[in-house]
């Protein structure tokens, strides 16, 4: 076959259908329009596609952090405060590290290298390495430049204190949330909220314009408390050497301003230590003030008292007779310690007599004493936003039988908490009202002072609970030099079992300057097992001391000559439990 | 009017320009201002970790200890303490403690 010329070829005289080139036309102008209409869609329309991803080459939205407020003291001393720490993190299978490497790595974070290896082998795309390491350490890290090994900015936070404030402050979990104590009742006000912006960066990384602040953050807000740490102390300190001497399980203490309510002190033993929380028994993390209930005993008299001069039904001289130390209700018998004979209201008070109280009470119904109880606080929880709050137990008025009216009296089948006990001694260092406890430091006066008995009726019993402190009463060891000191002191009888165990729990709640009370303290000290075991051995020199203390501190005026008390033993009254 | 056009040609050039050159200095100056409040949250942390030291070093734990073993010191006895009388003081001041 010959060659032939392109111009000259046989296929170029046969005729195409002409539709063939009008299609192949049409599809390429169609395909054409697309591409305009396309391209005018995104550049005029709907240009915001375009518009997005240009910005993206420079923009960023960067987070803007928030710090966790500060705990303060009311005289500014911080309790608790954050400070930023780095955590190491790791991406498992971008780390490369030689056995070498891992060895340093694993001594400078002061982990076992097993440990070490096993997180670095991990599934998860990301491992927390070691979490919470000090700044200096942490650039020692950043200098050795591993691969896949990174550093993250965390805050953590630290408590000056220690164990002295521990079940007050409680503590922050890993988020940095509140999970215990004032933590966990302020945790909205203390966190912070994040920010975030819209920035331009350059191409160093600088930021270069602020394009919009797309949140504000919100620094968290410090709280002031009414916690005074000089007192605290005081009390932790006092109450810790009781507790040791006497060879006690746990204790509580509580101090608060009778003026305002504000909770000057709060301390519980066994406590553990918040900034190094690795190994923590259940035992000391229990706040007991408020999450522990007792049957407070004696304690409970004076209220029973007030209650019978209020509605009348005796007077502070009246008198009852209490011999032969024996009373029997139905089927029980109510004892004393010693046989006290013809007493006085004022006196049942003050040589703390159970035969006494009782009959006090059954001169009134069930229904007047259920009443006075649970408005002076009792059986309802505080409410202070602790978590574990408890209310205690007061049982309804129907349900009581009249051996159980009696043991009430004097404390017994009614369960409280020691700072419902602190709070409801309020009547009687005011003048006979209650107001609302206090843990922030209060700069107006408190809001609701709800009375519960009146002013004189108030003062009566004062002057009894005065009684109670000197040689002749229960508590002469609860005296301190140059003040006058009004209290009660409280010993009963733990129940193990359904039964009442040889087991005690010593209290004192008192007030003083009792011409002008400023402050209340109660102490309770659980299961004394050095041999003394009443309130008035136990619980009424820690009083003492913490009151002294306190009130010497907080410059309240002496209303009581300055002389060194002589306590004579023999003198001491035991009390009936 | 040909030359009237270069005019306003070189005219916009220069507003171009300087317009670049504002924002340029406005951004360093922005950067400037960044540095400084970074600086200025950098003080926020020192501080906070100066007050959490004076803190430690005040506890009054630590105070008891080295007033009573280093420099002997005890809390004073009924007898040594003299009580002012308010009344004598000048006028007190107006609201808080004293």
């Amino acid at each position: 076959m010959r060659a032939v010329g392109f111009s000259r070829s046989p296929l170029l005289s046969q005729r195409l259908p002409p539709w063939r080139q009008r299609l192949v036309l049409a599809l390429l102008l169609g395909g054409f329009a697309l591409l305009v209409g396309r391209s005018l869609y995104l550049q005029g329309i709907n240009n915001e596609f375009l518009g997005d991803k240009g910005r993206a080459r420079y923009e960023r939205v960067i987070e803007i952090s928030a710090t966790r407020g500060r705990i303060v003291d009311r005289h500014g001393d911080v309790l608790a405060i954050s400070t930023p720490v780095k955590s190491v993190w790791a991406i498992p299978e971008d780390v490369k590290l030689t056995p070498a490497q891992s060895r340093d790595l694993a001594q400078l974070l002061e982990m076992d290298i097993r440990d070490l290896n096993r997180k670095l082998a991990s599934e998860h795309d990301f491992v927390f390495v070691k979490r919470q390491i000090p700044p200096d350490l942490a650039s020692r890290v950043a200098a050795l430049k591993y691969d896949g090994i990174h550093l993250q900015n965390e805050y953590r936070r630290y408590y000056p204190a220690g164990e002295v404030m521990a079940h007050m402050l409680g503590f922050t979990g890993t988020e940095d949330k509140g999970q215990e104590g004032i933590e966990l009742a302020f945790n909205e006000q203390l966190s912070g909220h994040l920010g975030s912006r819209r920035v331009i960066k350059d191409r160093r990384g600088n930021i270069v314009e602020d394009v919009e602040s797309i949140q504000a953050p919100q620094e968290g807000k410090d709280i002031v408390l009414a916690l005074d740490s000089k007192v605290q102390y005081l009390a932790y300190a006092s109450l810790k050497k009781s507790i040791t001497d006497n060879k006690a399980k746990a204790g509580g203490l509580v101090v608060i301003d009778a003026r305002n309510g504000e909770i000057l002190a709060l301390a519980n033993l066994p406590t553990y230590n918040p900034n190094n929380r690795t190994r923590l028994a259940g035992a000391q993390l229990r706040n007991r003030a408020l999450t522990d209930t007792f049957e407070p005993g004696s304690t409970m008299k004076p209220f029973t008292a007030a209650l019978a001069l209020d509605k009348g039904k005796v007077r502070f001289d009246t008198p009852i007779q209490t011999s032969p130390g024996k009373l029997t209700i139905g089927t029980a018998t109510i004892s004393d310690a010693h046989v006290h004979g013809l007493l006085t209201v004022a006196q049942v008070i003050q040589k703390s007599s159970n035969i006494g109280a009782a009959k006090i009470a059954l001169s009134m119904t069930p229904a007047e004493m259920w009443d006075m109880f649970d408005r002076a606080g009792f059986g309802s929880p505080l409410k202070l936003g602790f978590p574990g709050e408890v209310g205690g137990r007061l049982r309804p008025a129907k349900h009581w039988k009249p051996i159980e009216q009696a043991t009430m009296a004097y404390g017994h089948g009614i369960s409280v908490t020691l700072m419902q006990l602190a709070r409801a001694y309020q009547v009687f260092a005011r003048d006979g009202d209650i107001v609302p406890l206090s843990l922030t430091k209060l700069d107006n006066p408190p809001p609701g002072a709800q009375p519960i008995f009146s002013a004189q009726t108030a003062r009566e019993v004062r002057a009894m609970l005065e009684m109670a402190v000197q040689p002749g009463g229960t508590a002469p060891k609860a005296q301190i030099p140059g003040y006058r000191v009004a209290g009660k002191t409280g010993t009963a009888h733990k129940i193990e079992g359904g039964a009442y165990a040889n087991k005690y729990v010593s209290s004192f709640v008192g007030f003083a300057p009792a011409s002008d009370p400023r402050l209340i303290v109660a102490v309770m000290i659980d299961e004394p097992s050095a041999g003394k075991h009443y309130g008035g051995d136990v619980a009424a020199p820690v009083f003492a001391e913490v009151m002294s203390g306190a009130l010497r501190t907080l410059g309240i005026a002496t209303d009581a000559p300055l002389k060194p008390l002589q306590i004579n033993d023999a003198e001491t009254i035991r009390e009936g439990m | 009017m040909a030359r009237f056009n270069l005019v306003l040609l070189l005219v916009a050039v220069f507003c171009g320009l300087s317009a670049v050159n504002s924002n340029h200095r406005a951004r360093k100056l922005f950067i400037e201002l960044e540095a400084e409040q970074k600086r200025m949250r950098d003080l926020d942390v020192e501080w906070g970790q100066l007050q959490l030291e004076q803190s430690t070093w005040a506890s009054h734990a630590r105070i008891e200890k080295i007033a009573r073993d280093k420099l002997g010191m005890k809390p004073p006895m009924p007898g040594q303490i003299i009580s002012m009388d308010h009344g004598l003081a000048a006028p007190a001041p107006a609201g808080g403690k004293h």
